[in-house]
């Protein structure tokens, strides 16, 4: 098959995530259309090395999946206290650093 | 040259003196005026002795030094704080040390209900220490720092009651013409600097050989600027009258015995300059001149009887300045001037305070009248000052005026014989204006509330008159027998050959001087002794009159040509930083914020708008990678 497709599928995952976090209010959603877009460079990552015939952009997607395993724990501790705080995980409502 | 150390304390004693009266404050009310005196006194008796020994050396060893420490040090310019004490300064010591206490006396007694007894004393021992500073020191810097000081002191003593706005403004008004003068000075020693790179009187009088014509005038018209502002002459003699405001006993020590005269000293201290500068010299006499006439238009006109003695000081003060201007043959006529009209100036201002304290403290002369009857001993002593500012013989004034006309005429040619025609009209009009203060003040009938009559004043003013009176009395003689002070004073100047051409005998000068004084003492009989006085001025009068008792319009044109533009430019100035300094500082301030506020409205707090900018901007990098790849 050719690996172009699986780029194709990487943009349409891209969009998706990127979409769904300029459009959701809800912080996890917004959380996991985040992963979606680290899971779609992770897919382009290992589809360019396919091409290329080398391990490099494996050993990239690794990385990333380290840097995201990471960014869950931080990025859910932080969601969990504003929702402890404001009974809201809205993040439209935790937009206290205006002005 | 001979070197005392015990020159410094002369200055030391009253600096002392005003130190301990301003910092201890009011604990020193009960004593300050004693310690004050006491000091003042102390410093007369040390020039005394200075001065007794200066007799005891022959004639080019009289001099005395001191040098007090390195001053300024930069370079090849190098100026020593030093003392220089010689027969010219001890004059000038004498002087200033003697009727100095003299009046501190007359001052316990004039200001004893005065709370502020103490600072005023204070501020005369700092006056006395300035005074001296000016005439002990060996540069012109030393000189400045001590000219710069009598200036202070003068501010500070005529606005001594500065809880009145009017003598707040006088004292500032002082001040101020004194500056326009000071600037002279400090222009003078920095042409002095630039020219000959020394500014000792040694050393600028070794130099003047060397140094070109026109830095020589131009020397010596700054000098002559510094002499008018400080004292009082033409065109800077405007703050005299004013000055007035200043206590009874001030106006006799600082602004007729000695500050004022430190304008003479200078012009007398640096006579090489002069003597090398035609240009300036003859600027030196018509300054005089025109001055010595302006006072005295101006004292005819006067009321108050201590604005017409401050007119005539500044006419006084135009006469020695004329016979300094006259080169060497003037200048020791001119110190003999000075010495006698210390004597007879300070005499009479003390007699006018004591008749002021006598009547609590009226100064319009058409309020006064038959007061010789109340105050008999007052009347004597103003009465030998009166003479000898006419220049009656055998009094003072009669040797120093006297000379003074004579050298005047004898200047040479048509020059000679204006001054001289000047300084004798001068004599004429001097004789009218100070015989109308006599008249109105001590003859004639009361003019005052008659149930209130003057009261003689106590003994301690009437010993300083006493004692100024008998100065008035003798100084000219001894001055003048067998040329003492010429003789005396000879070292200092340029030798020179007897007169000039005498165009007319001396006798012959002296009876036309002695007629013109007559002459004027019996126009102000026969306008103002024969009948009654009114006791308003009135106002009826000639324009001349009324010019004459405005000063000469002198304010008016200061105001009009000085403070008017001025005051114009100054707020064009104001304007001008307003608009451009400070609106440029604003605009960028006002600019700085503008934009902010405006960036501002893109930081929303959301945190969607901030990833779609993101994504936004990704995609534009993206765009313009792909449109520049292409």
């Amino acid at each position: 098959m050719n690996p172009t497709n699986y780029l194709y599928i990487s943009v349409l995952l891209f969009t998706i995530g990127a979409i769904g976090v300029v459009v959701r209010r809800n912080a996890i959603v917004v959380f996991m259309c985040i992963e979606l877009m680290l899971n779609a460079a992770n897919l382009s990552f290992v589809t360019f090395a396919r091409i290329n015939g080398n391990l490099d952009g494996q050993v990239v997607a690794f990385f990333t999946m380290v840097v995201a395993a990471c960014e869950v724990v931080v990025g859910l501790a932080i969601i969990v206290t504003i929702y402890r705080s404001r009974r809201s995980a809205s993040v439209d409502d935790a937009s206290l650093l205006r002005r | 040259m001979l070197v005392n150390n015990g020159l410094v304390y002369l200055i030391a004693l009253p600096l002392f003196g005003a130190a301990v009266l301003l910092l201890a404050g009011r604990r020193s009310n009960r004593w300050g005026h004693l310690l004050a005196t006491a000091l003042s006194g102390m410093s007369f008796v040390l020039s005394a002795v200075q001065f007794y020994q200066m007799l005891g050396r022959s004639p080019e060893n009289r001099a005395v030094t001191q040098k007090l420490f390195s001053w300024i040090s930069v370079g090849s310019f190098k100026v020593d704080a030093g003392l220089l004490v010689d027969q010219l300064s001890i004059c000038f010591v004498l002087l200033i040390t003697g009727v100095g206490t003299l009046i501190h006396i007359y001052s316990i007694a004039y200001m004893d209900h005065d709370k502020d007894r103490r600072r005023f004393f204070a501020y005369l021992n700092l006056f006395i220490a300035a005074m001296l500073l000016l005439v002990m020191g060996d540069s012109y810097l030393n000189l400045y720092v001590g000219w710069e000081g009598v200036g202070l002191a003068s501010y500070l003593l005529i606005g001594f009651w500065n809880q009145k706005p009017t003598y707040a403004t006088a004292s500032k008004k002082a001040f101020i013409a004194n500056r326009v003068g000071d600037m002279g000075l400090s222009f003078a020693i920095m042409i002095a600097f630039a020219t000959m790179g020394t500014v000792s009187f040694s050393g600028v009088k070794a130099a003047v050989e060397g140094t070109s014509q026109g830095a020589l005038t131009a020397i010596g018209i700054m000098l002559l600027l510094a002499a008018t502002g400080k004292s009082a002459q033409f065109p800077l003699q405007a703050w005299l009258g004013d000055a007035m405001a200043g206590p009874t006993p001030v106006s006799a020590l600082i602004h007729a015995a000695t500050m004022v005269t430190a304008g003479v000293y200078l012009i007398t201290r640096s006579n090489f300059i002069f003597d090398a500068a035609p240009t300036a010299q003859l600027l030196v006499v018509i300054v005089g001149a025109i001055t010595l006439l302006f006072g005295a238009i101006i004292g005819t006109a006067k009321d108050d009887i201590k604005k017409a003695l401050a007119a005539s000081t500044m006419s006084q003060i135009g006469y020695m300045v004329l016979a300094s201007g006259l080169g060497p043959v003037g200048y020791a006529f001119a110190i003999m001037h000075l010495l006698t009209h210390g004597f007879f100036k300070a005499g009479m201002f003390l007699g006018a305070g004591s008749v002021m304290h006598g009547t609590g403290d009226e100064v319009n002369m058409r309020k006064f009248g038959g007061i010789r009857h109340f105050m008999p001993i007052t009347f004597a002593t103003f009465g030998v000052g009166y003479l000898a500012i006419l220049g009656v013989p055998p009094f003072a004034g009669f040797y120093s005026k006297d000379k003074i006309i004579e050298t005047a005429f004898y200047a040479g040619g048509v020059k000679g014989i204006l001054i001289g025609s000047a300084a004798l009209f001068g004599a004429a009009i001097t004789a009218f204006y100070m015989s109308r203060v006599m008249i109105l003040t001590f003859a004639g009938t009361p003019r005052y509330d008659i149930n209130h009559p003057p009261h003689e004043s106590s003994f301690l003013m009437l010993l300083p008159m006493g004692i100024l009176a008998i100065g008035s009395l003798t100084s000219g003689f001894l001055l003048s027998r067998g040329d003492s002070l010429v003789h005396w004073l000879a070292p200092l100047f340029e030798a020179h050959e007897g007169h000039g051409e005498e165009i007319l005998q001396p006798v012959v000068i002296s009876l036309m001087a002695l007629a013109v004084v007559i002459l004027g003492a019996a126009f102000a009989w026969f306008k103002y002794g024969r009948g009654p006085v009114a006791d308003t001025a009135p106002t009826e009068v000639s324009v001349f009159t009324r010019i004459a008792r405005r000063d000469l319009l002198q304010d008016d044109f200061n105001e009009s040509v000085f403070m008017r533009p001025g005051q114009a430019l100054t707020r064009l100035l104001i304007k001008t930083d307003d608009v451009v300094v400070d609106g440029a500082v604003r605009g960028v301030a006002a600019a700085a914020l503008g934009s902010g506020s405006s960036l501002r409205s893109t930081q929303t707090g959301f945190v969607r708008s901030y990833a779609a900018l993101i994504v936004i901007g990704a995609i534009a990098l993206v765009a313009a990678i792909w449109a520049v790849t292409l």
